[in-house]
């Protein structure tokens, strides 16, 4: 069978990726908590990031908005421009590319620099420098992740919704009051805590996946590249997987 | 002459002045891949050991498991008196503290300053250390290692020597009383390997440190060594000094002498 041997890895990897998160559970609570390397970890992580994430949702608003158009003329509900495309940024569209270009960005480099630091016995030097490795690499990035994602998300909607105002203006002219008070008289809580929760938990993943890859990275630069490139891989489909599960808790909550 | 370890080890401890380091029936196996395969030694201080051994024989094992990054499936490991085996982490890490280790591939920290990386052993185990006390350690550091010029530059500017006279200045900032050498010389020219084994020399005779240098360069084992522990097949196979084991006829001594 072609299909056993990769099953078996497959298994394989599910385990000690299972084994890593218990471990960071087991780990995070205890001291000695490494504050000052956190807060290193949320610049780097959040603050680096803003650049990139700003740039990516403002183009995402302008032509979301600007490919809505037609349709929504055809319909005659070109009024309503704001209020769908706010709708779709704020539920899905934010918090999901936001999560993916993190991975992109943020993931691939976890997982390089904690392979380079492992391939070089950095990781080990560490450890008999009364350091836990764990504790200082791991928990210190994996919370900044979980903190800056949202964060980030929050921001990356605003600029896109900027960008969707600047969209529905170059055809025809809004105010920005009414643009605003159209999208904000439209959403509910029920729009904004579902998107705010799950991107807690993309951050996790991320965070977590790309600590994962690093950690247990094989001999060699090759080792280091694939787990740069696995960690961006994985932690990808994993977004989907959490945003699969999150449309279908928040349903069955009824809060859609 | 040489002689079997197995017999050295019957001294019994009773002396006032206990080994530094003692190893006793060692095992270490990955899968069915047994490199270490009870594997004894014993260090007094101040002395001065080299293990022989070809690539892949096992010798980084042996001196992780001696730090602890690696746990021995059987054999205990004694540093200072005191047994690792099931040892809790704050232990291990009062003992490690005494304990230097200079890594094969260096293990600079790529992200900090040459004084960062200086710092950060010191910082972790001494809590209680202030930062103009930090600043003359790290100075006096670089100084033995002749580097005090290179403080404020990263781990990539500096040359292969360099970095390894950095690290060794990392590992000599806590004052050890043991230091490990994994293979101190390996990817070095031969000139640089001298000054380092000669600053090794310095080193051991002003701190009156132990050493443990785990080598292939037979320039390094010539030059550092009290004693000569040869590494085959997981055990202790031969020990002595450099010049009775020159003279050695046994084969697998041999080999590594011609
Ligand atoms: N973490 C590990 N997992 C599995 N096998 C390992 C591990 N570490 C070492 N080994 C195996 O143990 C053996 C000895 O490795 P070790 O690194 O100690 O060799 P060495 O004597 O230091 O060689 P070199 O002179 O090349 O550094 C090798 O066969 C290696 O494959
Ligand atoms: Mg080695």
């Amino acid at each position: 069978m072609l299909l056993a041997p990769n099953l078996k890895l497959f298994l394989i990897e599910v385990g000690d990726l299972s084994r890593f998160v218990g471990h960071f559970f087991q780990q995070w609570f205890k001291p000695r908590y490494e504050v000052a390397e956190f807060f290193r970890q949320c610049y780097v992580i959040g603050y680096k990031s803003l650049p990139l994430i700003g740039l990516t949702a403002f183009i995402m608003g302008l032509v979301i908005t600007m490919q809505l158009r037609p349709s929504m003329v055809e319909y005659g509900v070109e009024s309503q421009l704001p209020v769908i495309v706010g709708i779709a940024i704020i539920r899905e569209i934010g918090p999901v590319i936001t999560a993916l270009i993190f991975a992109g960005k943020i993931g691939s480099s976890i997982g390089a620099e904690l392979g380079s630091m492992r391939v070089t016995e950095q990781i080990d030097a560490m450890e008999v420098s009364g350091t836990n490795p764990f504790k200082y690499l791991v928990v210190t990035r994996v919370f900044a992740s979980v903190l800056m994602l949202p964060v980030l998300v929050l921001l990356g909607d605003a600029i896109s919704l900027y960008g969707s105002y600047l969209g529905v203006n170059i055809r025809s002219t809004t105010s920005s009051y009414l643009f605003w008070t159209q999208i904000v008289n439209v959403l509910s809580f029920s729009d904004v805590l579902p998107a705010f929760v799950k991107s807690f938990f993309f951050g996790f993943a991320v965070g977590i996946i790309g600590c994962y890859k690093g950690y247990n990275s094989k001999k060699g630069t090759e080792g280091v590249g694939r787990s740069a490139n696995s960690s961006v891989v994985l932690s990808s489909i994993m977004i989907f997987v959490i945003d699969l599960l999150a449309v279908q808790i928040t349903d069955l909550l009824g809060l859609n | 002459m040489i002689s079997d370890t197995n017999d050295n080890l019957k001294i019994e401890n009773s002396a006032p002045d206990v080994a530094v380091l003692v190893i006793r029936h060692l095992y270490k196996s990955f899968g069915n891949n047994h490199v270490l395969d009870d594997f004894n030694l014993e260090m007094q201080k101040g002395e001065s050991v080299v293990v022989l051994g070809r690539s892949g024989s096992g010798k980084s094992v042996l001196i992780k498991c001696v730090i602890g990054l690696l746990e021995p499936d059987k054999g205990n490991i004694e540093l200072f008196g005191d047994d690792l085996t099931g040892i809790s982490e704050e232990e291990l890490d009062k003992i490690r503290a005494k304990v230097g280790f200079l890594f094969q591939s260096n293990a600079l920290y790529d992200s900090m300053t040459v004084r960062e990386n200086l710092e950060f052993p010191l910082r972790r185990h001494w809590i209680q250390v202030t930062q103009e006390e930090v600043n003359i350690m790290v100075l006096d550091a670089l100084e033995d290692v002749g580097l005090a010029h290179t403080i404020d530059m990263m781990p990539v500017e500096l040359s292969g020597g360099m970095r390894k006279r950095i690290a060794l200045a990392r590992t000599l900032i806590l004052k050890p009383e043991i230091i490990l050498y994994d293979e101190p010389t390996t990817g070095l020219d031969s000139i640089t390997s001298k000054e380092i084994i000669t600053l090794m020399r310095v080193i051991q005779e002003k701190y009156n440190t132990t050493s443990l240098i785990i080598s292939h360069d037979m320039n390094c084992v010539h030059m550092a060594s009290n004693r000569v522990v040869i590494l085959v097949d997981g055990k202790c196979y031969a020990s002595g000094t450099y010049q009775e084991l020159e003279q050695s006829m046994d084969p697998k001594v041999k080999q590594f002498f011609e």
